[in-house]
């Protein structure tokens, strides 16, 4: 067995919010001493915008990707040069959680073009005939829970009239009525609603859920607005029973959702797209733009 | 016999003794108790489950039954029985106890509802195909999974994933039933495998394969037996998902590092965040599962999990799993959806009325969906027609209905049947409301269904047979009703059977007449059983033949037979006989009257007196008699004459003696193959003598005496028709005794005499062996025993006149000699038997008569002359023991010799007259013969010493005489013989 080095966090979920104290341990484990030029511990966080190449070309896409943001950022050696004992080796470590001035702590969140992420960075130097030994978690970063929010029912009804840009002759006649019972959704719990098919002239292949993203970034151009889809969940397999009212669930991913988020510079918002497939591969879309909170 | 010239060397003088001063009584005193009668309260003592047990023996000071003492005051049985199991029921309940441990995921069953683990069987068994299956699968036959080095954990888990994607999917058609079922078992193992390597999502990608199976309902036959397979798998991955986050979660005990198991009852709270941080991970992650059907399933699997991270979650999991069923448009895929989610909650205890209720409700309320256009076009393509097709549904359907209404109350039920009813009213669903009806007949209380059997009736008989096929319902209603009678079973019974009598495919048409014949047999009389025979009677006739048929036919007249209450009218039915005509085949036929026979042997208080059930009897037995022929094995002839013997023994016509005789004339002649039938009728016929005897009190009348007669006679003509293999002789030879017994006790001397005669005669042909359990044993001592029998018999029969004295007796004798005896004792023996009875024959008074009968004794009134002819039998007798006597002066017959000089002297002393000096010599020679012989007497012989006994009681009671007292004088050489 030779040098590992590993950093072990006491919350087991790796969440913290803003004003925690991340508490851990540098773990290091080695059959015989070792000697090091320091060991440092670093704790970063920044937002990453990508642009997108629909707006400006794959090459620029590349290059010029927008500064990134940084939001947290620390470094403290816990060690100076010296020697590592044999066997395992527990450096405990806090550390309180707090932005750089002028900046706020956005929630984690991994997306195409935008990412919010949050690392804990542990490095080992060593000289030069060894090869220096880092270790690099991710944790993750929640909004303290806001206050309750009250939720917004949606009702709909969607029917061939209530189509836009579709070429109405090729439409069967159908009319799926429902709701959703909130369009302001908690991350942490479902989304929910129903629908009913109450008649369909064509039968139904698939009914799903598509949660998409839309990420817009600000740079020298404008505004760059991309939706991509996040997941898609199917709600209703084959012909579905008219009449019977299908419920809509679906849990948000974690990472892949967050809080809602406008900034200054870029925006983080979610829809959902309700998607009925019809038994000749035609389908329909519905779109219900949604906000996420926490609380 | 010697001749009489030459006359015999010894003679025997009989001695005619005085009956009344020879007989003494033996001492005798009076008791207040039985002497068995202790031990009989001791054992009982012994059953009290008190300690006192084993003092109870020791302290008794009165008689202890041997038998007792040695198993410590319980019998081996009792013993056994005070052990809370007997042996058989442990060892079931122990292979109970194993079953609890293979099926431990299905705790939840209340008892009394059908397990699932039967059910499953039962499906695997009747849901099959031959068509071709296709399956698609991302695995190459299993041998994707590969050991890798986990080098990162992310890293393996992406490496996973790539994995998958490159070749997403793979399609295998043509497949057999039994390769899709290999593949499946594949998937099992290549489960297991994974699980083992720490592959999770390996795991879990290969359980959502397995269950987008599920969704493809193409060969629809076979979904049921897919659903099975896959639901095992399933259950498997549950299962070890769980004992994952268990075995992960040790229980936190403060100050202590390593953690003990989370006991059978824990909290969330006492499980520890990491166990909750991965089983929130693994919601997470099937929560993102993108088909419905499969992420539906896994959650269903999963569901146990939930009590890691949530106390009460389940019941609320569960409701919204079953409203995401819902969306499930395929009526097929959905019902069985529901009843895995269905059996996960009763495995869980988890399964709230909301719950069982909702998915009932939601069932019927998308019943539409089984006869949609997309359904109907699949089986159009399939080839499947529609009975068929919802035949699919009654394992799930059953099930789910299974669980909300076992033990539900009335109100639950009216509930349910209201609904069912709603939607079967609706236009759309009329045809193919049978599914419903089933599931209610199939699941509900039988007494509800009872109580409401004309409104379930007409349900039923709304339907029609494109759809539910109608006969099943019939079927299922019958077996509700068979459990709990409706009030108005009439009236029901009519109505129903006008719609069975409608079924045309005849196979229909028995399945539902078994069911139904039941409730026919068990609360009609025999005129509606005999209706219901005739109509299955005019609906078989002239159909083709099969072997199910057979079999339903069978079963029918079995359960009749069983519940019938009125047994016997049972067989004054006009439609039986044509019933069983149904039978062709001959093996079949036999072995249904063989059935009703043995039935009719259990009632054992039944009696048959009437004539026309007699016949349909005696038609009965005829078939089975002439089933018997050369072929027949032995026990198959022996279980026949057993049946027809019994048949046989219950008809009786009480006073009609004459018709009762000529039944067995008519029963003789119908049953002449089987010996054992044959000897019985005779022992019926001899007891119809003898209780024409008992009623006339031994006085016959002309009449009573000429059927007597007839009696007789026909016992004489029977006998000689048994044939004379293994114990036919024995058997001829025991009935001409005891039909002329009776023929004596009937004061026919003529009769008597030719059945004596007639058994005598026979005697040459007895067998010298006897075959008995496969081992040759010598038949001489029954020929002994039955001439002693014989012996006794003729001491009362008196001479014919036309014959010289004891004419039959000298037949006896000369039969007696000429047998071939092996053991030559067994002759000599039989000698001395007959000088028994030779002597009380010339006794003033025999110690026994025949009432009515005049014996020897009357009859000759102690001639002087029938006195001196029998003790010159006796002579010549005598001379042929002595005969023998001599010839067994070899050394290796002394003891032989001995033996039999005492049983002779025996014999003299008590028998002879010891005044004839004749007599007397030959005593005191025995005397000097058995003392020669001594050395060779086996050392356990009482012989002399009883001789000496006697001859000392007998010195002892005649002292007046005592000086010359023949006895004295033999007693002293007996003495000195003995001593020296």
């Amino acid at each position: 067995m030779s040098l590992s080095l590993d950093i072990q966090l006491k919350k087991v979920s790796k969440v913290y919010q803003e004003g925690d104290t991340i508490a851990g341990a540098i773990v290091i484990e080695s059959p015989n001493n070792v000697k090091h030029d320091g060991l440092t511990l670093s704790i970063e966080g920044a937002v990453n915008l990508r642009l997108s190449p629909k707006n400006v070309g794959y090459i620029e896409a590349f290059y010029n990707s927008a500064k990134p943001v940084q939001l947290v950022s620390y470094f403290v050696e816990v060690a100076g040069p010296g020697k590592i004992p044999s066997g395992k080796t527990e450096i405990p470590f806090e550390a309180v959680l707090k932005p750089l001035t002028n900046r706020t702590l956005y929630e984690t969140y991994h997306g195409v073009y935008i990412t919010v992420q949050y690392t804990l960075r542990c490095d080992l130097k060593r000289n030069f005939l060894n090869k220096d030994l880092f270790k690099e978690i991710e944790f993750f970063v929640e909004n303290k829970p806001k206050e309750y929010a009250p939720p917004k029912p949606m009702e709909f009804s969607i029917s061939p009239a209530s189509l836009q840009n579709a070429h109405k002759n090729y439409i069967p006649s159908f009319k799926i009525v429902g709701h959703l019972n909130s369009t302001v959704c908690s991350v942490n719990k479902p989304f929910t609603g129903q629908l009913t098919v109450e008649h369909c002239e064509s039968s139904i292949k698939s009914v799903e859920l598509q949660l998409v993203r839309v990420e817009t970034c600000g740079c020298a151009e404008g505004y760059a607005r991309d939706p991509t889809e996040i997941q898609n969940i199917q709600i209703g397999e084959g012909n579905v029973a008219t009449g019977l009212a299908i419920p809509i669930y679906m849990i948000f991913p974690r990472l892949f959702t967050s809080a809602t988020l406008c900034t200054t510079n870029f925006k983080i918002e979610f829809e959902v797209n309700l998607v009925v497939v019809f038994h000749d591969d035609h389908l329909i879309t519905e779109n219900f733009p949604i906000t996420l909170v926490r609380y | 016999m010697s001749s009489k010239q030459s006359g015999p060397s010894y003679k025997w003088v009989c001695r005619i003794h005085d009956v009344y001063k020879d007989k003494h009584s033996l001492p005798s005193q009076t008791t207040s108790d039985h002497p068995l009668k202790s031990a009989i309260i001791e054992r009982k003592l012994s059953h009290t489950p008190s300690a006192k047990v084993t003092n109870n023996v020791s302290d008794s000071t009165t008689i202890v039954e041997p038998l007792g003492v040695s198993l410590d005051g319980s019998d081996p049985l009792s013993s056994f029985a005070k052990l809370t199991y007997d042996p058989l029921s442990k060892i079931a309940a122990d292979e109970c106890v194993d079953e609890l441990d293979e099926d431990s995921n299905e705790p939840g069953e209340v008892e009394g509802m059908e397990p699932w683990s039967v059910r499953r069987r039962e499906i695997l068994r009747r849901f099959t195909t031959s068509e071709k299956l296709t399956m698609v699968t991302f695995l190459l036959g299993g041998e994707k999974v590969t050991v890798k080095t986990p080098t990162s954990q992310i890293k393996n888990r992406l490496e996973q994933l790539d994995d998958f994607e490159e070749d997403s999917e793979y399609r295998e058609a043509d497949l057999t039933q039994k390769e899709y079922m290999a593949r499946i078992e594949l998937m099992h193992e290549d489960l297991l495998t994974a699980w083992q390597q720490d592959q999770k999502v390996t795991a879990l990608k290969i359980i959502i394969q397995c269950l987008k199976l599920l969704v493809d309902t193409s060969v629809i036959q076979f979904y049921p037996s897919k659903f099975v397979l896959i639901s095992d798998i399933l259950d498997t991955f549950g299962e070890l998902v769980y004992e994952r986050l268990h075995s992960k979660s040790k229980c936190i005990v403060p100050g202590r590092d390593f953690g003990k198991p989370l006991p059978p009852k824990f909290t969330p709270d006492m499980v520890p965040e990491s166990a909750k941080e991965t089983c929130r991970n693994w919601f997470y992650k099937i929560a993102s599962i993108r088909e419905l059907v499969p992420r539906l399933y896994v959650e269903a699997a999963l569901l146990k999990s939930y009590s890691f991270i949530k106390q009460n979650e389940q019941g609320p999991a569960l409701l919204r799993l079953c409203r995401m069923v819902r969306g499930i448009g395929d009526p097929l895929v959905a019902a069985y959806t529901r009843c895995y989610l269905c059996r996960v909650a009763s495995s869980l205890n988890c399964a709230s009325q909301n719950f069982l209720k909702e998915n009932i409700c939601d069932f019927i309320a998308s019943y539409n969906q089984l006869f949609n256009k997309i359904v109907r076009l699949d089986l159009a393509h399939q080839r499947v027609p529609v009975p068929e097709y919802l035949m699919l549904f009654p394992p799930a359907v059953d099930w789910m209905f299974q669980g909300y209404v076992f033990n539900a109350s009335d109100k639950i039920l009216d509930e349910v049947l209201a609904q069912c009813k709603v939607k079967i009213n609706n236009s759309l669903c009329f045809v193919y409301s049978g599914l419903l009806i089933n599931a209610m007949l199939a699941t509900f209380r039988s007494s509800y269904i009872a109580k409401h059997a004309l409104q379930f009736f007409e349900l039923i008989s709304a339907c029609s047979d494109e759809g539910f096929p109608q006969y099943l319902l019939l079927k299922q209603f019958g077996v509700c009703l068979n459990q709990c009678e409706p009030e108005n079973s009439a009236e029901i019974l009519s109505d129903v059977w006008l719609k069975v009598a409608q079924i045309k495919d005849s196979q229909n048409y028995l399945c539902v007449a078994e069911v139904w014949a039941e409730f026919i047999s068990k609360h009609f009389a025999s005129e509606e059983i005999n209706s219901f025979l005739g109509d299955v009677v005019d609906h078989l006739m002239g159909k083709k033949e099969c072997k199910e048929n057979y079999d339903y036919l069978q079963s029918i007249l079995k359960i009749i037979l069983t519940h019938a209450s009125d047994f016997y009218s049972l067989f004054s039915m006009n439609n039986l006989i044509p019933y069983l005509d149904l039978f062709k085949s001959d093996s079949t036929k036999v072995s249904l009257c063989k059935m009703i026979l043995v039935e009719f042997s259990h009632r054992k208080n039944l009696i048959l007196n009437d004539l026309v059930v007699i016949n349909s009897f005696m038609f009965i037995c005829r078939v089975l008699h002439d089933s018997v022929n050369a072929l027949s094995i032995e026990d198959e002839k022996r279980q026949i004459s057993n049946l027809l013997s019994c048949f046989i023994q219950r008809v009786d016509m009480g006073k009609k003696f004459e018709e009762q005789l000529s039944f067995y004339v008519n029963a003789r002649a119908a049953f002449t193959n089987l010996d054992l039938v044959q000897t019985s009728l005779v022992q019926c016929v001899i007891r119809l003598a003898c209780e024409t005897h008992l009623i006339m009190k031994g006085n016959h009348s002309s009449r009573t005496a000429s059927f007597v007669k007839a009696c007789i006679a026909y016992c004489f003509i029977t006998i000689p028709s048994i044939s004379l293999e293994a114990f036919g002789v024995l058997t001829q030879l025991k009935l001409y005794l005891l039909t002329g017994q009776v023929a004596l006790l009937n004061q026919c001397l003529g009769q008597a005499d030719a059945c004596l005669k007639a058994a005598l005669s026979l005697v040459p042909k007895f067998p010298t062996s006897f075959i008995i359990d496969n081992v040759s044993k010598s038949s001489e001592p029954f020929l002994i025993s039955y001439f002693c029998d014989f012996l006794s018999t003729l001491l009362v029969v008196p001479d014919n006149a036309e014959q010289e004295v004891l004419f039959l007796t000298r037949e006896l004798i000369k039969t007696l000699r000429k047998y071939p005896w092996e053991n030559e004792l067994s002759r000599s023996y039989l000698y001395l038997y007959a000088l028994d009875m030779l002597s009380t024959c010339v006794q003033v008074s025999y110690p026994y008569h025949v009432k009515n009968v005049d014996s020897n004794d009357v009859y000759y009134g102690s001639h002087s002359k029938f006195i001196k002819e029998v003790n010159w039998i006796c002579s010549v007798i005598l001379e042929e023991i002595l005969a023998v006597l001599k010839a067994f002066a070899q050394p290796d017959k002394l003891r032989l010799q001995h033996e039999l000089a005492a049983a002779l002297l025996h014999r003299m002393v008590v028998r002879a007259d010891l005044r004839d000096e004749s007599v007397l010599t030959l005593c005191v020679n025995l005397i000097g013969l058995i003392k020669k012989t001594r050395s060779a007497a086996s050392p356990n012989t009482y012989a002399i010493s009883r001789i000496q006994d006697y001859l000392k009681w007998k010195t002892r009671k005649l002292p007046e005489i005592s000086s010359e007292n023949v006895y004295h004088l033999l007693s002293v050489k007996l003495k000195e013989a003995i001593k020296s």
